[in-house]
């Protein structure tokens, strides 16, 4: 099948979650994979984003087919029921509005800059090497706590890449469930 | 005598389809998409039942079923 630009993508996926291990501050970029689905879903309409553009999808597909790390298994079928799936997206916002606590705290004053990634919601990993300052401490905060997002959903997606097929992420991916949500409500009355 | 030939096309359960799009970028016919970030649709005028589909879903997802054409 013909290649497009857009199958490249996950070279934009794997760079950036190299980059964190250098400057923390590029997590900053990572903003692109939240804001883009969302503004194609509201003004498009349609999950164009993770048809055609996620460039993490396709890293999960290189990795699962042409490394063949993947085993390949059906999935259990909890993943793709919506209990699950909107379940995950609850748990994952939960989480993401109380990193922008810690950040919004970090900013007033109240705590001091944590410079740590966390890892699946608990693991504490030192990360300072890649801090060099210069900026708000706020803005490095968001930087870690958002990195932390990042990485955590990788190492799952990694996990499940692995355990069944290769874009498993894809059934629960909190982005994916969000967008097909605003999807379903602006979809037509009529039926089609 | 009438022949009924039977042949195989992707069913896709719209309710538990995520709508990925993973399916249609392997289908060499460009039989199935994704209607309005909503579910995945066949078009089995153009579905050859090749069945890549079915085993790319990663929700498992998609059937081949036999079809009286």
């Amino acid at each position: 099948m013909k290649k497009h630009w857009y199958d490249y993508l996950w070279i934009f996926s794997a760079t950036y979650l190299i980059l964190g291990f250098f400057n923390i501050l590029f997590a900053w970029l990572g903003m692109l994979c939240f804001m883009l689905p969302l503004l194609i879903a509201i003004f498009g309409g349609d999950k164009m984003y993770c048809n055609l553009f996620c460039g993490r999808g396709q890293l999960f597909s290189l990795l699962g087919k042409k490394l063949k790390l993947s085993a390949n298994r059906k999935p259990p079928v909890f993943l793709h029921k919506k209990w699950f799936r909107y379940g995950f997206l609850a748990f994952f916002m939960v989480m993401f509005c109380q990193m922008l606590w810690v950040t919004y705290l970090v900013g007033s004053g109240a705590r001091p800059l944590s410079q740590h990634v966390k890892l699946l919601w608990s693991i504490k990993l030192p990360w300072h090497w890649a801090y060099y300052g210069g900026v708000a401490p706020w803005v490095a905060q968001f930087s870690f706590g958002f990195y932390s997002v990042m990485l955590t959903s990788t190492v799952l997606g990694i996990i499940t890449m692995a355990l069944f097929r290769p874009r498993s992420w894809c059934v629960y991916c909190p982005m994916g469930t969000m967008t097909q949500l605003i999807c379903q409500a602006r979809k037509p009355k009529t039926k089609q | 005598m009438e022949v009924k030939i039977k042949k195989r096309k992707a069913k896709v359960t719209q309710a538990d389809c995520v709508a990925c799009g993973s399916c249609v970028k392997v289908c060499p016919k460009g039989a199935i998409r994704v209607y309005k970030g909503l579910y995945a649709r066949v078009d089995e005028d153009l579905c050859i039942g090749c069945g890549r589909c079915a085993a790319e879903c990663p929700a498992a997802i998609i059937e081949m079923e036999e079809v009286a054409s």
